[in-house]
C-alpha cells in the first residue's frame, strides 16, 4: 500500500527535527562527557606516571646507528671492513642562528658547498633532537683546528663514526661496489626510522643489492640532559642490531691471480663453480679504488675517472654486451642433438665457403679451402663455421632462439646483483620488436657463429658455459654464499637451488660436446695454451668482430695489433673435462684471436684455482712470451660477416 | 538595467552594514572562544607575538565574512547552493588534476594565496544536502537518501583520494548529519552503520600504509617510540602530566621544549591541557557544548527545512571537530590532520568556520516568529 501525501507537513517535519535535534545534542554530550573522561582517566588517574615521564623528558632519545655487516671471501679474508673515523655533528635545537654558524666555521674547518647543501637538507628532514652530520672523514688537522675553537660553536662536535674501508682497493670495485653518503634522493626511497643516525647507504655492487642484510637496525640509548642540551648520563641502553656479515663464493687469490692476467688489457673474465653457481672470480678490467667513494669523492677525481676513455667504473662483467662469436658453437651443437636434426657422425664438407641454396651470396669459412669432411667433434674442434651454417639453418631461428635461450641468453642470469644487462639473442620476435623488419634466412645462418645480433655479457656466457659443464641443469650465479650474524656466528650457507629441469636429456649428447670442446684443448684452435695443465679441459674460443666490414675479401692483413684492434677475444673453458668443478669465461675487449689472447688469462684463473685446492701450482707454458707476431699456422675461428657489411 | 543592478547592490550592502543581525549569546560565545585560543596561542608558539597578530587578523577577516554572511538572507542561500555546491566540487577536480603539494595535492596556487578547495565543502557539503531535502517529503525515501548519499560521496572521494583523510571525514559527516537530522528511522541507521561496520576490512584494504600505521600506532605507541608513536606518546604525556589545574599558563614544558610536535597547530589542544589541566578541559568542552547547543536552538527556531537541516548539521559537524582533535590528542583516535577550532593556528580552518557562523546568524535573523 503507498502512503503519499500530496503536501508537505511542515507542523509534523518541525516537531520530528525538535526530536532529533535533542537527540543530536544528548549524542554531542555524552561524547563531550567520554571525552571529559579519558581526560579525567589521563589528567587524573595517569596524573602521577605522566609528570615523571614529563620530568623525564629531559631524558632524550639518541640514536645508536647499526655497524654495517662486514664482507668477506670465502675463505673469511676481509673485503669490506668498517674502520673508525671522524665527522662534525650539529645538534639543531642547540645552534642559535644556524646560518651564521655556518658562515663562521668553514673558517675553521673547510667546507665544500655540497656537505652545507646535504647538511641542510638533512636539516629539514631530521627530528629536533637528532644530531645531524655536516662533514665526514675530518682530517687531523681538521680535528685539531676545531677543538681549539669548539668554544664558538655551541651544538657543534666531533663525533667518532664507523667508515667503510676497501683493504682490497679495485680488485673488488665491480663486485663489492661501494657505499656512499646519503643524499636527498636517498632520502626519499629509504625508510627513515631504520635509517636514523646512518650516514652511509650502499650504492652499487654487492653492498648496493645486499643493503637490506647489511645495513642492520638501528638502537637508541636514553641520554639525561641538562638545561644546556648536554649529555649528563646514559640511561638506557638498547643496542642496535647489527647487518649481517656475508660471505661471498670469491676467493680472493682466484681473483688476484685473474685481474693480474689481464695485464692491464680492457676486458672481463668470470669463474663459477658449476656445481653450484657460486662465482669463483668476476673482474672486469680497468677497475677503480672504490675508496675513493665512500666519504664523497673529489671532483678531479670523479673526473678522472668519467672521462678516461677504457671506462674504468663500466662493469664489463655485468653490462657490457659483446657479439660471443665461435663460443656459442657447442651449445648450437648440442642443440642439434637435442631436436634430432644432427648425428654425431653426420658430416659436412668445408671447401671454405657455404652458399644458400638457389642464392648467390656465400659466407666463409675461416680457413681458405675449408677443412675438408668434418663431423660435430671435429667441426667444433676447427671451429668450422661451414657445419654450423648449415646446422644454423637446418635447426631454424625459432629453434635456436629457444635452444640458446634456454642456457640464458638474452636475458639476465639472475645473480645477486643490480643492473645486470639482457643482452640480446637473436629471434623473429626480438627482430620485429627491435626493427620492426622479418627475418632473413641469411640471419639465421650468421646466427649460427655468433655473429649478426648476438650480444652476450661475459656473465651469460660464463653462466651458459657453467649449465653445459655442471649436466646441463640451470643455476643462477651467486654472488654471496652465507651470511653470518656476527663475529662469532655460525655461517648460514645461502641455498641457490636449480631453476629447472636439467637441459640434457641423453647425456650422450653431452658427452659428444665435451669429445669436441676437449679436441678443442688438445689439437684444435686451442691447443698451445693448455700445455701441461695437469687436468683434462674442455674449452672453446671465439673472436668476434668488433666492427662491421666493408668488404668481404679474406683479411689479408695478419698483423696482430691490427687485429686486435677490430677483434674480441673470447676463451670459455671447464675443467676437469669429466666431473666440471670450475667454468671459466675470459674476454678481451681487443685481442687479435680468441686462444691466443683470452686462453691464457682462462689458464691461469684454472691454475690459480687449483692452487687453491691444494693442487701444486702448475707452470705456467704459453707457447711464446709475447704474443706471435703474425697469425698462427692453425687457423683461429675467424669471424665472417654477411655479405659483406651488413653486420649490425 | 546596470542602473538597476547598481541600486539593488548599494541596497544589499546598506543593508549589511546598518543593522548588524547577530545572536548575541552565540557571538559571545564565539568571542570567548576566540580569546581562549589566542592566549593559548601566545603560550604554544612561546610567546611569538607575531603569531597570535597573525591569528587575530585571519579571526578580524573571519568577522567580517560572518557580518557579510549573516546578511544574506537563507532564501537565497538556498538558491545559490546548488551552484556554490558545484563549483566548489569542480575546484577540487581541478585540484586533482592539477594541484601541488609535497605528498598531498590538496593546494590550489592562486598565485597570491595557496587555497584548500576541500575546506569550501565543509559548508556547501551539508548546504547541499539540505537544498536536495528541502522540497522533499519527509522523513526521507530510500531514494533520497541514496541521492544525499551520491552529493556526498563525489566530493568525499575526491577529498579522500588527495589524501586528505581528516577533511573527507568532515565533509562526509556533514552531509550525514543533514541526513540525520531530516529525521530518517532509526532502523535505517542502524542497518545503514550495520553496513558501514562490514565495510571497516575493505576500507583497511584501500587505504594508504601511513594511515594503517597510523591506526596501529594508536593501539601501541610503545612500540615505535622514535617514529610514529612518538605524537602519540608526547601528547598524552602532556595532557596526563598537566593534572586537575595545570601547570600554568606559559609553564608547559611539552611544548616549551619542542617535545610536542605541532604544537601550534593540531596538537595545540595537548598544551592547553597541560597549561589549564582538567579544570581548563572541562571548561573548555562546556563552552564547545554551550555553543553547540545554541546553534542547535537556533536550528530549532528556523523557518523553514532547509535552514533548519544547514544550521543543524553546522552545528553537529562542529562538534566533529572539537571530538575527532580531542581525541587525537588524548590517544583515543588515529592522528588525522583535524585543527580545534578557533585555537589550532590556521587561516583556512577559522576563516571557513566563521563563515559557517554567519549562515547560521543568518538564519536566526530569518527565524520564524514564536506562535
Amino acid at each position: 500500500m503507498k502512503r503519499r501525501r500530496a503536501l508537505k507537513d511542515p507542523r509534523g517535519e518541525a516537531a520530528l527535527f525538535q526530536r532529533r535535534s535533542l537527540v543530536g545534542f544528548a549524542l554531542i554530550v555524552l561524547g563531550l562527557i567520554a571525552l571529559s573522561g579519558r581526560f579525567f582517566y589521563l589528567q587524573v588517574m595517569r596524573h602521577d606516571e605522566f609528570v615523571t615521564r614529563s620530568e623525564n623528558n629531559r631524558v632524550k632519545p639518541k640514536v645508536i646507528p647499526p655497524a654495517r655487516g662486514l664482507i668477506y671471501d670465502r675463505n673469511g679474508v676481509l673485503l669490506a671492513d668498517n674502520v673508525p673515523a671522524f665527522r662534525l655533528e650539529v645538534v639543531p635545537e642547540q645552534v642559535p642562528d644556524m646560518s651564521a654558524m655556518l658562515a663562521q666555521i668553514g673558517a675553521v674547518v673547510p667546507l665544500d658547498p655540497d656537505d652545507v647543501a646535504d647538511f641542510r637538507k638533512r636539516l629539514k628532514q631530521s627530528r629536533r633532537f637528532e644530531n645531524v652530520p655536516l662533514k665526514m672523514h675530518l682530517s687531523e688537522d681538521d680535528i685539531a683546528r676545531f677543538a681549539i675553537n669548539r668554544w664558538r660553536f655551541p651544538g657543534v662536535d666531533v663525533v667518532p663514526y664507523l667508515t667503510r674501508h676497501y683493504p682490497y682497493g679495485e680488485l673488488f670495485a665491480h663486485v663489492i661496489g661501494y657505499v656512499g653518503r646519503i643524499d636527498a634522493d636517498d632520502l626519499k626511497r629509504l625508510d627513515p626510522d631504520r635509517y636514523q643516525g646512518t650516514s652511509h647507504v650502499g650504492r652499487s655492487g654487492i653492498e648496493r643489492s645486499y643493503e637490506d642484510v647489511l645495513h642492520g637496525t638501528p638502537g637508541y640509548e636514553l641520554v639525561e640532559v641538562n638545561a644546556d642540551g648536554r649529555t649528563q648520563r646514559v640511561l638506557e641502553t638498547h643496542a642496535p642490531v647489527p647487518g649481517k656479515n656475508l660471505y661471498l663464493s670469491i676467493d680472493v687469490r682466484i681473483q688476484k691471480a685473474t685481474m693480474a692476467a689481464f695485464d692491464g688489457r680492457a676486458g672481463s673474465a668470470v669463474a663459477i663453480d658449476p656445481r653450484n653457481g657460486q662465482v669463483l672470480a668476476m673482474v672486469s678490467v680497468p677497475s677503480f679504488d672504490p675508496n675513493l667513494f665512500v666519504n664523497g669523492i673529489s671532483s678531479a677525481d670523479y673526473k678522472a675517472l668519467t672521462t678516461a676513455p677504457d671506462k674504468p667504473l663500466y662493469n664489463r662483467a655485468l653490462r657490457g654486451v659483446y657479439p660471443p662469436g665461435s663460443t656459442v658453437k657447442p651449445f648450437l651443437a648440442l642443440g642439434g642433438l637435442a631436436y634430432g636434426v644432427r648425428r654425431p657422425e653426420d658430416t659436412v664438407l668445408s671447401t671454405g665457403e657455404f652458399c644458400l641454396p638457389g642464392a648467390s651470396r656465400c659466407y666463409r669459412d675461416d680457413k681458405r679451402g675449408g677443412d675438408g669432411v668434418v663431423d660435430m667433434v671435429k667441426a667444433i674442434e676447427k671451429s668450422t663455421n661451414t657445419y654450423f651454417y648449415k646446422l644454423a639453418l637446418d635447426l631454424g631461428i625459432d629453434r635456436l632462439s629457444d635452444w640458446m635461450g634456454r642456457f640464458g641468453f638474452g636475458r639476465k642470469t639472475g645473480i645477486d646483483l643490480d643492473g645486470e644487462e639482457n643482452g640480446v639473442l637473436p629471434s623473429r620476435d626480438w627482430k620485429m620488436a627491435h626493427s620492426r623488419q622479418p627475418w632473413y634466412p641469411g640471419e639465421t645462418i650468421i646466427a649460427g657463429i655468433g655473429q649478426g645480433y648476438w650480444a652476450v655479457t661475459p656473465l651469460q656466457l660464463a653462466h651458459a658455459v657453467s649449465i653445459l659443464a655442471g649436466k646441463g641443469i640451470p643455476r643462477a650465479p651467486r654472488l654471496v654464499m652465507a651470511t653470518q650474524d656476527g663475529v662469532d656466528a655460525p655461517r648460514q650457507p645461502l641455498p641457490n637451488p636449480p631453476t629447472g629441469p636439467s637441459l640434457v636429456t641423453d647425456p650422450a649428447h653431452l658427452d659428444v660436446i665435451k669429445q669436441g670442446m676437449e679436441a678443442v684443448v688438445t689439437s684444435g684452435t686451442g691447443a698451445k695454451q693448455f700445455i701441461g695443465f695437469p687436468l683434462v679441459v674442455a674449452g672453446k674460443s671465439g673472436t668476434a668482430e668488433r666492427f662491421s666490414r666493408t668488404s668481404s675479401a679474406y683479411d689479408t692483413n695478419k698483423n696482430t695489433a691490427y687485429l686486435a684492434a677490430r677483434h674480441r677475444a673470447w676463451f670459455e673453458a671447464f675443467a676437469p673435462a669429466d666431473d666440471p668443478k670450475i667454468s671459466v669465461v675470459a674476454m678481451l675487449e681487443a685481442g687479435a684471436w680468441g686462444a691466443e689472447a683470452a686462453g691464457p688469462i682462462v689458464r691461469t684463473v684454472m691454475e690459480s684455482w687449483l692452487a687453491t685446492q691444494g693442487g701444486a701450482p702448475v707452470k705456467s707454458q704459453p707457447p711464446a712470451a709475447a704474443p706471435a707476431p703474425l697469425a698462427p699456422d692453425q687457423p683461429e675461428d675467424m669471424p665472417v660477416p654477411a655479405e659483406g657489411g651488413t653486420t649490425p | 538595467m546596470i542602473g538597476m543592478l547598481y541600486a539593488r547592490m548599494r541596497r544589499f550592502l546598506r543593508r549589511i552594514l546598518t543593522r548588524p543581525r547577530i545572536d548575541l549569546p552565540l557571538a559571545m560565545g564565539l568571542l570567548a572562544l576566540a580569546t581562549v585560543g589566542l592566549v593559548t596561542l601566545y603560550s604554544a608558539g612561546g610567546g611569538d607575538l607575531g603569531l597570535v597578530g597573525g591569528q587575530a587578523a585571519r579571526f578580524v577577516l573571519g568577522a567580517a565574512l560572518l557580518l557579510l554572511i549573516s546578511r544574506i538572507p537563507p532564501t537565497v542561500l538556498r538558491s545559490w547552493t546548488p551552484w556554490l555546491y558545484a563549483g566548489s566540487t569542480a575546484l577540487l577536480v581541478v585540484v586533482a588534476l592539477l594541484g601541488e603539494g609535497r605528498g598531498a595535492d590538496r593546494w590550489l596556487d592562486l598565485g597570491f594565496m595557496r587555497f584548500q578547495p576541500s575546506e569550501l565543502l565543509k559548508l556547501t557539503m551539508p548546504m547541499m544536502a539540505a537544498w536536495y531535502l528541502h522540497p522533499r517529503q519527509l522523513p526521507p525515501s530510500w531514494k533520497d537518501m541514496a541521492v544525499v548519499g551520491l552529493l556526498i560521496a563525489i566530493p568525499g572521494g575526491l577529498i579522500a583520494k588527495q589524501p586528505d583523510l581528516g577533511t573527507a571525514l568532515l565533509v562526509a559527516a556533514a552531509g550525514a548529519f543533514a541526513l540525520f537530522l531530516s529525521g530518517v528511522a532509526w532502523w535505517r541507521i542502524g542497518l545503514l552503520l550495520g553496513i558501514a561496520a562490514g565495510m571497516v576490512p575493505v576500507g583497511w584494504h584501500f587505504m594508504h600504509q601511513y594511515q594503517r600505521d597510523r591506526v596501529l600506532t594508536l593501539l601501541n605507541p610503545e612500540a615505535d617510540p622514535l617514529g610514529n608513536g612518538w605524537h602519540i606518546i608526547q601528547s598524552q604525556i602532556a595532557v596526563g602530566s598537566g593534572g586537575v589545574f595545570g601547570k600554568g599558563w606559559t609553564h608547559g614544558t611539552q611544548s616549551r621544549l619542542d617535545f610536542l610536535p605541532e604544537h601550534t597547530t593540531d596538537f595545540i589542544f595537548a598544551v592547553f591541557s597541560e597549561e589549564f589541566g582538567l579544570v581548563g578541559v572541562v571548561c573548555l568542552l562546556a563552552l564547545y557544548a554551550f555553543i553547540i547547543g545554541r546553534c542547535l536552538w537556533i536550528a530549532m527556531e528556523a523557518r523553514d527545512t532547509y535552514s533548519r537541516l544547514l544550521a543543524g548539521a553546522i552545528a553537529m559537524s562542529f562538534f566533529v571537530y572539537v571530538f575527532v582533535n580531542g581525541g587525537m590528542i588524548a590517544g583515543m583516535l588515529p592522528v588525522v590532520g583535524v585543527p580545534l577550532p578557533f585555537v589550532s593556528y590556521g587561516g583556512t580552518s577559522a576563516v571557513s568556520l566563521l563563515s559557517g557562523f554567519g549562515v547560521l546568524m543568518s538564519i536566526h535573523a530569518n527565524r520564524k516568529m514564536h506562535d
